[in-house]
């Protein structure tokens, strides 16, 4: 791994293998490009674990077999692939002559590099959002998505788990399980009936658009025919543990309730792009409505608003696997372009397919957006005792005391209680902690605010860094 | 109960967690090889000692730290499982004294 | 809005003197600005400090020993009072030198300051030995250390909520979200514009805005020159408690986070944090404390301190208008115990206090 590259990709899911390959393949020769991926090989999240798959595409689906080609292009193509490598900080925008425009730091094997580049792709996809809901900080409840690497990387399954929340991955995830064999015990729906209605209008323009539509029906099919107990319209969810093991999930529906036990819960409420790098890097955001979440401002092209820095893929906002895969050769073309390494004839040519795959997905968004829109009693946790920074272990009766002690927004909330100075440095609690404080001071979330993020984005050896002074040599004298 | 869903034959290392062996597949993370042995509980919290858990496995939920071949506060679905590798839960905030200088 | 007092700004000076005014029974309103303001309040390392200050102003030292005695009946007050522990504790302060340059300097500068202030500066240099003696875990390049018995250590962010909370607590009435933009002189005292909120009327107001100060300052005839100096610090995860006394570059919280900090940097109103610091910071941290080489740092953060070309504060009262005072420095938790308990009471009665008549804003331009 060099020390200055012409590009820098940070993450190697769709978004970055494509900005990757579209890179080499279609940049003048000689362009030097860097791939950091944090895991051991490429595919991100949804091919996680594609070059040594245990389970075939018949259980885990279609999808993950579009992963193949992706792959053994960017292990093809003319690039420098490095896996685990934990960025820790990036910055743009610098505009002195002797320094490369972008720095990323970044820690492989246990070891601090800062590495220079004229231009930086942030290709780090999406984190399922927060579901704080009573117990889901006990031990056996996790996400749909964990339940899904398990099944990915390590071929292990729960038998007889509990599936709740509302969104396409839940599904996904419940039809794998079915097809793979293993008994789930439920489906704990939350998606509400009148979201059913409120999308139907939105209906024929997302069938048309591409197999999504038809591939979730196939899904809740396979689950109803292996008999899962699908439970619909639930509006409340809690979890106790019982015995050793066990614990006892409590729902309400719309009509009736009960209860159920398991082992293991799987909570998912839909994805949300993981901004920690890119609000650290000092990237302008705003408040996606639609998707109750934090989206990065970017052009059609995926340039950010800061000089040097595009966003790729889920990471700037969800929309999926393929529409991350043509913003991954968007922003690559761009790059190309603005470094002036690719003729206009090439770049337009080769920008419109892809810019012709995000039309196309770009009509199934919004339906999704609207039937599976996480519902408010999930976002904003109505029990006080509930959790919401999972970390610190701060209740949502504690946040909404600190709002009535006169906290106007999250990084006031920080030194009123401490929520969001955890290790996951607000991961798990920020669009939580948004959302109470917008409810409790009735403002909109974008005026209410975000966490400040700051590096390390990911927690850093002090040897590391230490070690990086002798490379960087900085003394207050010569300052 | 996590079970094997994996049509091949795999192939087998041994870690030690809290002083016993454990047979757990190679080539997968710590939280993973855990989750599959039934091992529910992998820290304390430091503030009221709640048991937790992996939650996310990606790297992101920091519930999963762990104390792995002496050092503490290691994400143990980040880890891939080693032969002959020691696990332990990590009970709230991790002794910082007790362990080696590296030289 | 009318009070007897107005106060800009509610950081660490401005708080503590609001509810030193309303602990003295005067009607307050605090006027402070929202959730992204600069705040040097929220970089604060937590020290309650008293070597190394004032070593070329005796009546600054005088001052900080004064508050850093004050301290502890003042953190029990606020505990009683609002429930909020500040985590004061007063074990002693170490500094540790890495080179005899370093021992030999400290040990000039402090016994310049045990002069000046006949005796009533404690301090004992360590040898290696004496310092390993107190704390085990320094690493072999520490040759020695400074040790004062008068040093401790404070939680700041639990101190500036316990003082808000206190002030509330109190009945004190305050504005947030709000910036002043002007200050008007009126009949029987001053009015204070921001943009969006009507106007405050107060007879007395205190300016204690920071970095906002030198703009203020100087619609109340005070020229303060203070300028922006950033200061970095870095967290590392929870970990048992093995650091009893406080560093000044080093801290353990009650929390259980290792702070590491001490930088100064000259760079305007930036306030990111930045590798070359972040690392400079860290390895010296490693020489100091070598099993600290793989605790994990989860965040570094930077604020701004408001600092005056001498790096004293600044305490002043208008000669125009005597009913204005500018109150500026960095050092707001160690001086939080007196500027609530003495400073307060004295703005209050129409002065400041004699303590501080050396640091007003006419040293600058003698």
């Amino acid at each position: 791994m060099k020390r200055r590259y012409d590009v820098v990709v940070i993450g190697a899911g769709p978004a970055g293998m494509a900005a990757a390959t579209t890179l080499a393949d279609a940049g003048a020769d000689g362009l030097s490009v860097l791939v950091l991926d944090e895991q051991a090989m490429p595919g991100g999240q949804i091919y996680r674990s594609i070059e040594r798959p245990g389970t075939g595409p018949d259980v885990l689906g279609d999808e993950y077999a579009d992963g193949f080609d992706l792959v053994r292009a960017l292990r093809a193509a003319a690039v420098d692939y490095v896996p685990g490598a934990a960025v820790w900080q990036l910055s743009g925008g610098n505009e002195d002559a002797h320094v490369p425009r972008c720095e990323v730091g970044v820690s492989v094997d246990g070891c601090a590099h800062l590495i220079g580049a004229d231009a930086v792709i942030i290709a780090t996809g999406a984190q399922e959002r927060p579901f704080p809901i009573p117990g889901w900080t006990l031990p056996g409840v996790m996400t749909a998505g964990a339940a899904q690497i398990m099944l990915k990387s390590s071929c292990l399954a729960a038998d007889g788990a509990i599936f709740a929340g509302t969104g396409p991955l839940l599904y996904l995830v419940v039809a794998q399980y079915v097809k793979a064999g293993v008994r789930v015990r439920a489906l704990l729906d939350t998606t509400p009936r009148a979201q059913y209605r409120g999308a139907a209008w939105l209906l024929p323009q997302a069938w048309r658009a591409g197999d999504h539509l038809k591939r979730g029906l196939a899904y809740l099919k396979q689950i109803k025919a292996a008999g899962v107990q699908h439970v619909k319209n639930v509006t409340d969810l809690r979890i106790d543990a019982t015995s050793d093991d066990m614990k006892t999930v409590t729902y309400r529906t719309t009509k009736t309730g009960g209860t159920m036990e398991a082992a293991q819960v799987f909570l998912h409420q839909g994805v949300a792009p993981n901004v920690n790098l890119s609000r650290a890097a000092g990237l302008e955001h705003a408040w996606d409505a639609w998707q109750h979440c934090w989206m990065v401002v970017t052009d059609a092209w995926g340039a950010s608003s800061v000089d040097g820095i595009h966003v790729a893929g889920d990471g700037g906002r969800v929309a999926g696997a393929v529409a991350a895969i043509a913003k991954g050769r968007l922003a690559a073309l761009d790059v190309l372009d603005r470094l002036d390494r690719i003729d206009h004839a090439t770049h337009d040519r080769l920008a419109a397919a892809p810019q012709r795959d995000i039309k196309t997905e770009l009509m199934v968004r919004p339906f999704l957006d609207i039937l599976f829109a996480p519902p408010a009693a999930f976002r904003v946790p109505q029990d006080d005792d509930t959790v919401v920074c999972r970390c610190e272990e701060i209740t949502a009766g504690q946040i909404r005391a600190a709002v009535a002690d006169g906290c106007v927004g999250p990084n006031q909330l920080k030194a009123f209680c401490r929520a969001g100075m955890g290790p996951c440095q607000g991961r798990q609690c920020a669009l939580t902690v948004t959302e109470i404080i917008a409810t409790e001071t009735d403002r909109d979330p974008h005026d209410v605010g975000d966490y400040r993020r700051r590096p390390p984005i990911k927690p850093l050896r002090l040897s590391e860094l230490a070690e990086l002074h002798a490379e960087t040599g900085y003394s207050e004298d010569n300052h | 109960m996590f079970t094997d869903v994996a049509g091949e034959e795999r192939q087998m290392i041994t870690i030690r967690f809290d002083g016993r062996e454990l047979s757990v597949p190679a080539g997968i993370s710590v939280a993973a090889a855990l989750l599959g042995c039934d091992i529910t509980t992998m820290r304390t919290t430091p503030q009221s000692g709640a048991a937790r858990a992996a939650y996310c496995m990606m790297g992101i939920c920091f519930d999963c730290l762990m104390v792995i071949d002496g050092e503490a506060n290691q994400q143990a679905c980040m880890v891939e499982v080693r032969d002959g590798m020691t696990v332990a839960p990590q009970q709230g905030a991790p002794e910082i004294m007790v362990t080696e200088v590296p030289s | 809005m009318r009070a007897e007092v107005a106060i800009i700004g509610g950081g660490m000076f401005g708080a503590a003197l609001a509810y030193g005014l309303r602990r003295d029974g005067r009607d307050v309103v605090l006027v402070d600005q929202g959730d992204v303001a600069h705040r040097a309040a929220r970089g604060n390392f937590g020290l309650v400090w008293v070597q190394s200050k004032g070593v070329n102003s005796p009546a600054y030292a005088a001052w900080t020993r004064r508050s850093a005695d004050l301290w502890a009946d003042f953190a029990a007050e606020l505990t009683d009072l609002t429930g909020i522990d500040p985590h004061h504790h007063r074990p002693g302060g170490l500094e540790p030198c890495l080179t005899e340059h370093e021992f030999e300097t400290r040990k000039t500068m402090l016994e310049t300051l045990r002069g000046h202030s006949n005796g009533a500066f404690e301090f004992e240099m360590l040898d290696a030995r004496a310092a390993r003696d107190l704390i085990p875990g320094f690493g072999q390049e520490v040759i020695g250390a400074s040790y004062s018995p008068q040093d401790g250590h404070a939680g700041p962010l639990n101190l500036l909520r316990a003082l808000h909370a206190g002030y509330r607590k109190l009945g004190g009435q305050a504005i947030t979200d709000a910036q002043v933009d002007s200050i008007t002189p009126t009949a029987d005292g001053f009015m204070l514009s921001s943009r969006g909120h009507d106007p405050v009327n107060a007879e007395r107001i205190i300016i204690a805005a920071g970095l906002g100060n030198k703009k203020l300052a100087a619609m109340v005839g005070i020229d303060a020159p203070i300028e922006p100096l950033k200061g970095q610090i870095m967290v590392t995860e929870k970990v048992s408690p093995f650091l009893t006394y406080p560093l000044s570059g080093v801290r353990q919280t009650a929390e259980g986070g290792v702070l590491l900090g001490g930088s100064h940097e000259d760079v305007g109103f930036q306030d990111d944090s930045s590798a070359p610091v972040m690392a400079a910071i860290a390895d010296r941290a490693r020489r100091v404390f070598p099993f600290l080489a793989n605790a994990r740092i989860v965040r570094s953060w930077a604020a701004i301190r408001p600092m005056a070309p001498d790096g004293l504060p600044i305490y002043d009262q208008s000669a125009t208008l005597p009913g204005a005072f500018v109150v500026s420095g960095h050092s707001g938790v160690t001086l939080a115990a007196v500027h609530a308990t003495v400073m307060a009471p004295a703005i209050a009665a129409g002065h400041l206090p004699p303590d501080v008549a050396p640091l007003n804003a006419g040293r600058f331009h003698e």
